[in-house]
């Protein structure tokens, strides 16, 4: 089956007053399947969001592509020139921010929101375009339809927003939806809510989606694969039952260790020190020789400063790129 | 043991008016009451919108309650006079949510440090100073950085900034308004042993507001659930995660992520 995306060896750099070029990807490659998800696991510096607006070439001024490719369909999107990347962004591949108060206009109602999107998209008659969506809201407001339709985003709560936004991420009918945090403005009843929403349109639309996020416990059970990031370079990729029950990396595995459990059983266990990562994850502007991980990784090798390790493959489709490792 | 906090029947109500101009109240706490025990952590956990945050500021003195006492060290703040109250509001230190906008960003690290100390005319230049590196070290930032603005820090830098910011008074109780939830999980680990070896060492009150339910479990000894202005729920951590009686509580506990924890051999360190 062909892949709806593909990266390949990706580097993007930003420009910033003190250094002329600070690496923030290098060498990002993977690809998603019809109907994937695809669950971006990174901290904050290591490049998840950088890699979720580089895929639209959404970057910062001062962010740059140096070098790779980024395949949507077969079309290489760093080569597509303006018109076709606008017909792209948000009619084929959409993108989900992570405040949703902030990405909804205030003042327009969020019913004529999503059909801006469907008029800026498709050459409809009016007529079809208010059919559409007020299909796309039945799905996703099943209760008050028509009162969410013509509300304005502060009339909303959390969740309705980030549903509002769903609403105009879906409503062209994309093959891919990428989602940067998308629930970590919300409280966990509502980021329950809103991840449920995400399940049900992945069974009725086989969207493939790109889910950005922080927390890997987000991913369990809703992810297919994972892909784990750290200071822009990829550690562990697989499938999300491998990766999240018997992670290989170092770092992986640290992360995984570091989150406390609601130990209903045994007794309590307030008050023990977690265990934790030694040091900070903000990537040096400096580049350095060997593992990005070394510096703070508790199983290091002689080898790992010297040198650089490259994606081990272990399983069918689980890679590692650690020296721990071998094939 | 003495309890330094006693919460009794608070209440708080925000009156609005409505586009007719009729009034229209929202009761943000309904009839909150606890206690906290000296050097005790207790958590408040609830989903956004069931008052937590307005019980927070109402606890420091920011807000006014419309109704209730509040009893700290045996002292009824409620009825305190307002020079009364600027000697027993450092005592009780708020923790903001987001470390990014309650922190000024031109300033020095050092800067930020010493204002309260200032502000309460508390300490020579000199000992300020030295006060202020040896909470810089306390909280786990290195004294070389108190130059910097406060900009160049990373999130869980300026946690660790705005809690040695909040320990320069010596406060007796510390209250975290959703103080991890913006930090990434690693970082929040690291922020919660600090906060655990602080107690231990300084013996300090924690009454911690999240909802986050992993993180209050872990961290406090009694846990209280709230649910639109009221205490649905509250005892002991354990007992309260392990015999839930109220929906409240048990929706927040059907909704917390957990990672599939196969039994993996544990990592040499």
């Amino acid at each position: 089956m062909a892949s709806v995306l593909e990266v390949q060896d990706l580097h993007v750099s930003y420009r910033s007053r003190e250094v002329r070029s600070r690496p923030v990807l290098s060498g990002v490659s993977f690809d998603l399947m019809p109907g994937e998800i695809l669950g971006v696991l990174g901290e904050s510096g290591s490049g998840k969001s950088t890699l979720a607006a580089s895929v639209l070439r959404l970057l910062p001024p001062n962010g740059q592509i140096v070098k790779g490719a980024v395949l949507y369909e077969g079309h290489n999107l760093l080569q597509a020139n303006p018109e076709e990347l606008r017909q792209i962004r948000g009619g084929r591949i959409a993108l989900i921010f992570q405040e949703p108060s902030l990405a909804l206009h205030p003042t327009i109602r969020v019913g004529e929101q999503v059909r801006q999107v469907l008029a800026a998209h498709q050459s409809s008659k009016k007529f079809d375009r208010n059919r559409r969506t007020r299909e796309v809201f039945t799905q996703l407001f099943p209760e008050d339809t028509d009162r969410i339709l013509s509300s304005y985003p502060h009339q909303l709560s959390g969740g309705q927003r980030q549903r509002a936004l769903i609403a105009q991420a879906i409503v062209c009918s994309p093959s891919l939806v990428i989602a940067d945090e998308p629930t970590a403005a919300l409280d966990p009843v509502t980021q329950m809510e809103v991840l449920g929403v995400f399940r049900a349109l992945r069974e009725k639309l086989a969207l493939a989606m790109i889910f950005v996020t922080h927390n890997p416990a987000l991913l369990s059970g809703f992810a297919d694969r994972i892909l784990v990031l750290y200071a822009g370079q990829v550690v562990e990729w697989g499938p999300s039952e491998t990766v999240l029950k018997s992670p290989h990396h170092p770092y992986t595995k640290a992360l995984f260790e570091s989150i406390p459990t609601i130990s209903v059983e045994n007794e309590k266990s307030c008050g023990n020190m977690l265990p934790v990562i030694p040091g900070n994850s903000l990537p040096s502007s400096l580049p350095r020789k060997g593992c990005s991980f070394e510096p703070r990784c508790t199983v290091r090798m002689d080898v790992c400063k010297e040198f650089e390790p490259v994606l081990v493959k272990l399983g069918e489709r689980h890679v590692v790129s650690c020296f721990k490792y071998k094939e | 043991m003495e309890p330094i906090l006693k919460v009794e029947n608070l209440v708080k109500r925000y009156s609005k008016r409505n586009f007719a101009g009729a009034p229209q109240d929202f009761l943000a706490l309904d009839g909150i009451s606890f206690t906290i025990s000296e050097g005790a952590t207790l958590a408040i956990v609830g989903e956004s919108g069931s008052g937590k945050s307005t019980l927070a500021s109402c606890i420091a003195f920011l807000e006014k309650p419309t109704a209730g006492n509040l009893w700290f060290e045996g002292r009824n703040l409620t009825l305190a006079a307002e020079s009364d109250l600027r000697k027993i509001r450092p005592q009780i230190q708020l923790i903001f949510p987001d470390p990014v906008s309650s922190l000024n960003p031109r300033w020095t690290i050092f800067d930020l440090l010493v204002e309260p100390l200032i502000l309460q005319g508390r300490l020579g230049r000199r000992e300020r100073i030295t006060r202020s590196f040896s909470l810089l070290e306390r909280v786990g930032l290195s004294a070389d950085m108190a130059e910097r603005p406060a900009a160049e820090l990373s999130g869980g830098q300026r946690q660790r900034l705005a809690i040695a910011r909040a320990l320069t008074l010596d406060p007796k109780l510390l209250i975290f308004d959703e103080a991890l939830s913006a930090l990434d999980c690693s970082v929040q680990a690291q922020i919660a042993n600090l906060l655990i070896e602080l107690q231990d060492s300084l013996g300090m009150t924690f009454l911690f507001i999240t909802h986050d339910l992993t993180m209050a479990a872990h961290l406090a000894d009694e846990i209280a659930v709230m649910s639109h202005g009221r205490i649905v729920e509250h005892g002991p951590s354990t007992k309260v995660l392990r015999n839930t009686s109220h929906e409240a509580t048990k929706e927040l506990l059907a909704a917390v992520p957990q990672l599939p924890r196969a039994p993996w051999p544990a990592t040499q360190r």
